[in-house]
């Protein structure tokens, strides 16, 4: 048990017992007078060199690795059951049932803000993530990287002990360690002590970390993280003289224009906010259907969705912000240069018209004065308090991130900081490389550096400290509304990692305090509940505490906002944009598999991050795609390979953070290039950039190679006025084969008949069903290699097409999971009868009749088997045991599988409905890719229950199958894509 | 070994002999045995067989990886996923018709110049079958579960899945090897009787001796044999179309454009047999220089084989003509891109190729100086072996690449793996081959005996 085992008392009397035998027996005279030399010379036994060799893993390298197996195979055997008391979300049985899963209410962290999550737990195990439909952040679904929260738990690379000067040493050691450092800092004040912390959002660990600086108060904190938010900060301040934090009411507004913002695709809200846009895209909304424009450099998810997108730069961007400024009667002078007039124009009607049911949003890289364009529009439009909200700031000490990172390298390359607790983040990799982050990092006299993996900062560090992963430790954290949401572990932590929390509190003289004590202790205080305990379990139960939320606080814009405007910058010959990764984030889930091998939504690469450029940039500089080009800015340069991505602004580049790690696990090292090689701080986001052509060409692995439909009507689209003229305008030039065209007698599908529809108008194409597929039915990952050679596995794969003119394309996604035909041409050529139709039509796979000949693949039209062409399923790591779904069987060498519509599910709601002798009700089976999706595109339910919801959008004139000439009869349908165009627009 | 003479000097018109003159019953028998029993091995036998059975090696160490790795290590992928497997087995499938038919049908249509072939046709059937079937075998994700496609009962209380074209090959590909296994060794019997007679060593007799039946040559004996020689013809007869319209079937029931058309069946019985007579032609025409065999494989055979490969090309051609024509006029989006992406598509090389391979080199084949010139006949015949094998690249890959949906589409190359498997088997072809005509006869003894004009057979018996 947790609390018995690693207080510091016990080890404290094991440490007395020693010291008393080395004073009783003594090897040498300065051993006996404790000589600093003899110190020095205990704790490094041997003399360097002995014992390591040069390169390569050494004896005790390869000891560890055994012992570390060992250990795991343990773990494997027996979970690990926190001590204290989590509270399940479902009423729990009377005793957990083998088999039966319980669900936990806790939270997923992006830049630590939090969004709420339901964890699956089988006997103990986390194995799943859902998201909490009662938390504001999800309403029910996550992201894509909040699906891949459970796999970075299990990551076998995450860092498992304590390490000091690069060998292995123990918490005991640290405590000892730290006890003498808390000594020392007491004694000066804290003088040259600093804390460098990601922003914190938590009450508690601010809580704590004020507690100790009002003890120590000479020390410092810094917080800093790649995604700093600082220029909406300072943007907010330049509007309203405080940085306040912005809140949108997507589903409030009839007209939304993005600068640039990435609001369905990236941050902690957007999951929230794809939902609220999405339910104004139903062409029966009440309220009508939105409208939404997007200017941007490179194309997103949310450009992709819009009805008007325009590709512009960095810099036209905001001269398009000051024009729509002008345009709406600001007294801002447009640039003699500001791109698309007219389109500017338009939309500055449109917005026009919609005063106080329209909103602007600017985008996080945005420069401050487009941050403060946007809120003043807003605030002249009338859309303040109706649309947009400002909040207090999420964090509990908001600073400007930069500024606070740059004072410190200023400090320690002065040599004021003596000792530096680094407390998560990776600095030495994540700070603009102008900085010199990792250099002026050596000269603290101590570092210790807590996070999950031993990584680029920890390795310039004397102490590594191991971290409790989220869901293994207790915190908190608030989500983007404010809302406070309570962490609680779901299992033990693997390796005796400890929170911030924690860490904090050992430096602050309390080292045996446990996260749940101090957790506790704050939230006594804090809660003002009367029945503290009552309060507590609800704010576990619920994952949330209700009522938590900042309220909106009144501003008015400062007068002298329009004068203070600092001016666009210069135009760049070649303009770089400097984003984080869609997958991989700022490079802190790099290691993580799953999200290196989700295609990343527009260019559909995986394992790397590229140079994307548009179509007609690259012709200009001669470049093809796979080319290796070498960027430099400030002096630095990168070689990274070109991609070439059509709707991307002219004349500019974008690279994405969260690669070239150098020291992050087996994944993620040494894939792709750092990024922040080229970050500056000043300009964290956009900078001016050189390209040279090296001559080399590098492998880019991408899931899709063809574009263009090759007007093949897959992805069906119109304009909501076409579509108000003719509802049925997807089924326009089909040609349904004869209901009897078959050799076989009708199958009459009684009792349940399964079947899905996709809605095409709201699908992102975030990869949310992806992650969320492949983590329910444990699809392995392959590797880059073999997604380049095409066997990539997952089961719902995200098509993406371009239309159009390459510069300024239409992009569609289209989810493609299998489609269950009734007509199944894979089921009938499988000469062992592997694959067959069920009585409730779901096409099913037999795994072990699959002798793999591989034949029902090349039959199916829609190409959505996979084939296990090596053994891809990780067999041998212990933790990523741990990580499946028992419910789901992990398939070998040689065997085809595919989508199975989640019939783990379906008969999980099958045993529960038959005790309770009642038939499943609809929405009872949700699939995972269902749950998932943020924007509720999939439906998924019984065909034969006329009131069910699926069954209801089947009868939409939206509803198409596609290839349905095929005489397939597919399950899954689709339905049919609207855009809502602006007529004067539409004329341009 | 002769020299080989730069023309034939018999006449290739119908009344040209099938043996040169000059053949008594006693030379006959004693030319054929002597390869096998007294002459000396040629230098090139041993330099063949080494290099042939090196290959085999290669064979072995790629199956030994495949079996160890899996299936990746060929380049098959999504959504190409059959490859050089299955290719190969379509190619050595069809190489492996010309046997059945020379020995078959010909013998019922009583074409007696079949009969200085038709053994060596028949050992090269068999053959290129043992190459065809190793490969739907290896290509299987689980090739130790191979029986699970035969009928058998079981505690599964599963059959094979009777709709699928994969059950009926396994069907046809058993049934045809065999029957051509029989019909080569029934064949064989009254020879390897004369071997055992002939044969002056104590390991041979006993070998030949037990192969031979206890063989009398009693007429009771002829009479049995003439009849079960002509009961297996007859039941090889119907193999000879049923095989390679099943291999078709594997194609033409899936849906997928390229392969899903009426005149496969046809088209690929057609094929198979031009790819027989061309590799019959490739291997004929050495041999019969370096064993100096011209006076029983004489200029008639080489002349009536290639007018059958004229003949069956022509029947190939139609089908690409038919096969495009048809994905025009059906007005098929599918099928009319498949074309076009065959013939402008990133594989459109391999499509050339193939059409100049199959179309147009079997043109010069009109002339009767082509087809009396062994060397250039013998290159014609190596082009239309290798034209055969970018017909199937073509068929599988080219039509899985891109179908339905464009998201899908993908390329296919071949790796090293997919290379060693295919050379390795033509390894094994060659090498059971060299064996076949260093220890059994190569050409009917007894056969060619019967087709000895009667005036020869006393004079110098």
């Amino acid at each position: 048990m947790r609390g018995d085992g690693n207080t510091l008392d016990q080890y404290g009397s094991y440490g007395r017992q020693r010291r008393t035998g080395g004073e009783r027996l003594w090897r040498s005279f300065e051993e006996l007078e404790q000589a600093p030399e003899f110190r020095l010379l205990a704790e490094n036994e041997f003399a360097p060199g002995a014992l390591e060799r040069e390169g390569g893993p050494s004896r005790r390298r390869v000891l560890e690795l055994l012992g570390a197996s060992l250990a795991l195979a343990g773990a494997a055997g027996c979970t690990r059951q926190p001590p204290e008391k989590i509270v399940p979300y479902v009423a729990a049985p009377e005793e957990v049932t083998p088999g039966k899963p319980l669900y936990y209410a806790t939270a997923f962290l992006l830049g630590k803000v939090a969004s709420g999550i339901l964890v699956e737990s089988h006997l103990g195990r986390p194995t799943k993530i859902e998201g909490n439909p009662d938390h504001p952040a999800s309403l029910g679904a996550t992201s894509p990287l909040a699906q891949a929260f459970v796999l970075g738990l299990y990551d076998p690379d995450r860092s498992k002990v304590v390490i000091r000067h690069g060998r292995i040493s123990s918490w005991v050691n640290f405590l000892a360690a730290a006890a003498a450092e808390r000594e020392r800092l007491l004694a000066r004040r804290g003088a040259g002590f600093r804390v460098l912390t990601e922003p914190v959002t938590s009450p508690s660990l601010a809580a704590a970390l004020r507690a100790l600086l009002a003890e120590l108060p000479e020390a410092r904190w810094h917080q800093y993280q790649p995604l700093t938010g600082d220029h909406a900060r300072q943007g907010s301040r330049l509007a309203f003289g405080e940085p306040l934090h912005v809140l949108y009411r997507l589903e409030q507004a009839d007209v939304i224009v993005s600068l640039d913002a990435d609001l369905f695709g990236a941050g902690p809200a957007a999951v929230r906010y794809a939902r609220d846009f999405a339910s104004r895209r139903r062409p029966d909304h009440p309220a009508g259907m939105n409208r939404l424009y997007v200017v941007e450099p490179a194309p997103s998810v949310t450009g992709a969705m819009a009805d008007h997108r325009l590709a512009l730069s960095n810099r036209q961007v905001e001269l398009a912000a000051r024009a729509l400024a002008a345009g709406l009667g600001l007294p801002v002078s447009p640039q003699a240069d500001a791109p698309a007039k007219e389109w500017i124009a338009a939309v500055a009607a449109d917005l026009d018209r919609s005063r106080g049911r329209s909103l602007v949003v600017a985008g996080e890289h945005q420069p401050p004065a487009v941050h403060a364009l946007a809120l003043a529009i807003n605030h002249q439009l009338g859309n303040l308090g109706r649309t947009v909200f400002c909040t207090p700031p999420l964090e509990a000490e908001p600073v400007d991130q930069m500024a606070s990172l740059k004072e410190l390298v200023a400090d320690l390359a002065a040599g004021r900081v003596q000792t530096l607790l680094i407390l998560g983040g990776n600095p030495v990799y994540q700070a603009p490389a102008d900085l010199g982050f990792g250099e002026a990092l050596q000269r603290a006299e101590l570092r210790i550096h807590l996070s999950l993996y031993e990584d680029e900062t920890s390795q310039l560090c004397h102490w590594h400290l191991p971290e409790a992963h989220p869901l293994e430790a207790w915190s908190d954290a608030r989500a983007f509304d404010g809302t406070v949401t309570l962490l609680q572990p779901l299992i033990e932590p693997l390796y005796a990692g400890r929170s911030a929390l924690e860490v904090v509190s050992i430096f602050a003289g309390r080292p045996s305090q446990t996260g749940e004590e101090i957790l506790r202790e704050y939230w006594r205080g804090a809660a003002g509940a009367a029945d503290f305990e009552r309060w507590w379990r609800s704010a576990l139960h619920d994952g949330l505490v209700r009522g938590s939320e900042f309220p909106p606080k009144p501003v008015s814009l400062r007068p002298d906002l329009f004068a203070r405007l600092p001016e666009p910058p210069a135009a760049a010959p070649l303009e770089l944009s400097i984003r984080p990764d869609p997958a991989v984030w700022d490079g802190r889930f790099a290691n993580l598999a799953w999200l290196q091998e989700l295609p990343k939504p527009i260019t559909k690469l995986t394992w790397d991050n590229a140079v994307l450029l548009s179509p007609a940039t690259a012709r200009r500089l001669e470049l093809a795609g796979g080319d290796l080009v070498e960027l430099s800015a400030g002096g630095r340069s990168v070689r990274a390979p070109v991609w070439i991505l059509p709707g991307h602004a002219d004349e500019c580049v974008t690279v994405h953070l969260g690669y070239g790690r150098t020291r992050a696990g087996k994944v993620a090292t040494g894939i792709g290039f750092d990024a922040y090689r080229l970050q500056s701080s000043d300009r964290p986001w956009c900078t001016s950039v050189q390209l040279r052509r090296t001559g080399e060409r590098y492998q880019l692995a991408s899931t899709q190679h063809h574009h263009a439909m090759e007007g093949r009507r897959l992805v069906r689209e119109a304009t909501l006025a076409e579509f108000r003229r003719d509802p049925g305008f997807a089924h326009h030039g089909e040609h349904p084969p004869p209901a009897d065209l078959s050799l076989y007698p009708p199958v009459a599908y009684e009792g349940y008949s399964w079947g899905m529809t996709i809605d095409l108008n709201t699908c992102l194409g975030c990869g949310a069903c992806v992650i969320a597929c492949q983590a329910e039915n444990n699809i392995p990952v392959v590797g880059k290699d073999q997604v380049a050679r095409g066997r990539a596995m997952h089961w719902i794969r995200i098509d993406r097409y371009f239309e159009g003119d390459p510069s300024r394309p239409a992009i569609y996604h289209q989810p493609v999971p299998c489609m269950h035909c009734d007509h199944a041409p894979c089921e009938v050529v499988c000469p062992t009868a592997a694959t067959v139709h069920s009585a409730e039509g779901l096409n099913q796979m037999v795994y072990n009749r699959c002798v793999g000949t591989r034949y029902c693949a090349n039959n199916c039209p829609y190409k959505v088997r996979r084939f296990n062409f090596y053994l891809y399923a990780d067999w041998s790591v212990e933790t990523l045991k741990m990580l499946r779904n028992p419910d789901v069987t992990v398939r070998s060498r040689g065997v085809m599988e595919k989508c199975t519509y989640c019939v783990q599910r379906i008969n999980r709601a099958r045993i529960a409905a038959e005790r309770e002798e009642r038939p499943i009700r609809d929405g009872e089976v949700v699939t995972a890719c269902q749950a998932a999706c943020p924007v509720q595109a999939i439906t998924f339910g019984n065909l034969n229950d006329p009131a069910a919801r699926v069954a209801e959008l089947k009868k939409d004139p939206r509803n198409y199958g596609i290839l349905e000439e095929l005489n397939t009869r597919p399950r899954t349908t689709y339905l049919a894509r609207l855009r809502n165009p602006n007529p004067a627009l539409e004329r341009l | 070994m002769e020299p080989e003479r730069p023309q034939d000097p018999v006449a290739t018109d119908e009344e040209a002999p099938v043996i040169a003159p000059g053949h008594t019953y006693q030379t006959v028998t004693d030319q054929i045995s002597a390869i096998v029993l007294t002459r000396k091995t040629p230098r090139e036998w041993l330099l063949g067989f080494t290099l042939s059975f090196a290959l085999v090696m290669l064979l072995l160490y790629s199956i030994g990886y495949l079996l160890v790795a899996g299936t990746g290590i060929w380049g098959i992928n999504h959504p190409v996923g059959w490859g050089f497997a299955i290719i190969n087995f379509v190619w050595w499938i069809g190489i492996g018709h010309a046997g059945t038919l020379i020995s078959a049908i010909l013998l019922l249509l009583r074409q007696e110049w079949r009969t200085s072939i038709n053994r060596f046709a028949e050992a090269m059937t068999l053959f290129a079958v043992a190459c065809a079937a190793l490969f739907p075998l290896l290509h299987m994700g689980r090739p130790w579960l191979f029986y699970w496609l035969l009928p058998y009962p079981n505690t599964m209380g599963t059959w094979p899945q009777p709709r699928s074209p994969l059950v009926w090959d396994v069907f046809a590909v058993t049934t045809y090897a065999t029957v051509s296994a029989m019909f080569w060794f029934v064949g064989m019997i009254p020879d390897l009787a004369t071997l055992r007679d002939r044969s002056r060593r104590r390991a041979a007799q006993i070998i030949y001796g037990i192969l031979a039946m206890g063989w009398r040559g009693s007429a009771k004996h002829w009479h049995r044999y003439e009849t079960a020689y002509l009961l297996l013809a007859g039941l090889a007869t119907p193999l000879v179309v049923s095989v390679h319209t099943v291999v078709s079937f594997d194609f033409s029931i899936g849906i997928i454009p390229g392969w899903h058309a009426t005149i496969f069946p046809p088209y690929f019985v057609a094929g198979a047999i031009y790819a027989g007579f061309a590799m019959v032609l490739t291997l004929a025409i050495p041999l019969r220089a370096l064993y100096g065999l011209e006076d029983f494989i004489t200029a008639r055979h080489i002349d009536n084989m290639a007018k059958i490969l004229l003949a069956t090309g022509l029947i190939v051609v139609y089908g690409y003509l038919m096969e495009a024509f048809m994905a025009w006029y059906s007005g098929n989006e599918y099928e009319w891109f498949m074309i076009r992406n065959r013939i402008s598509g990133p594989y459109k090389a391999c499509y050339w190729a193939l059409l100049a391979c199959n179309g147009l080199a079997p043109q010069l084949l009109w002339f009767s100086r082509v087809r009396r010139n062994t060397r250039l006949l013998w290159l014609i015949a190596i082009v239309v072996g290798v034209g055969m094998w970018l017909e199937r690249f073509i068929i599988v890959v080219t039509s899985l690449h891109r179908d339905f949906m464009p998201s899908a589409w993908g390329m296919y190359y071949p790796t090293a793996y997919d290379w060693t498997t295919y050379i390795g088997t033509i390894g094994l072809f060659l090498a059971l081959l060299f064996l076949f005509i260093r220890f059994l006869p190569m050409i009917s003894i007894f056969e060619m005996r019967t087709i000895v004009p009667p005036a020869e057979r006393r004079a110098r018996g």
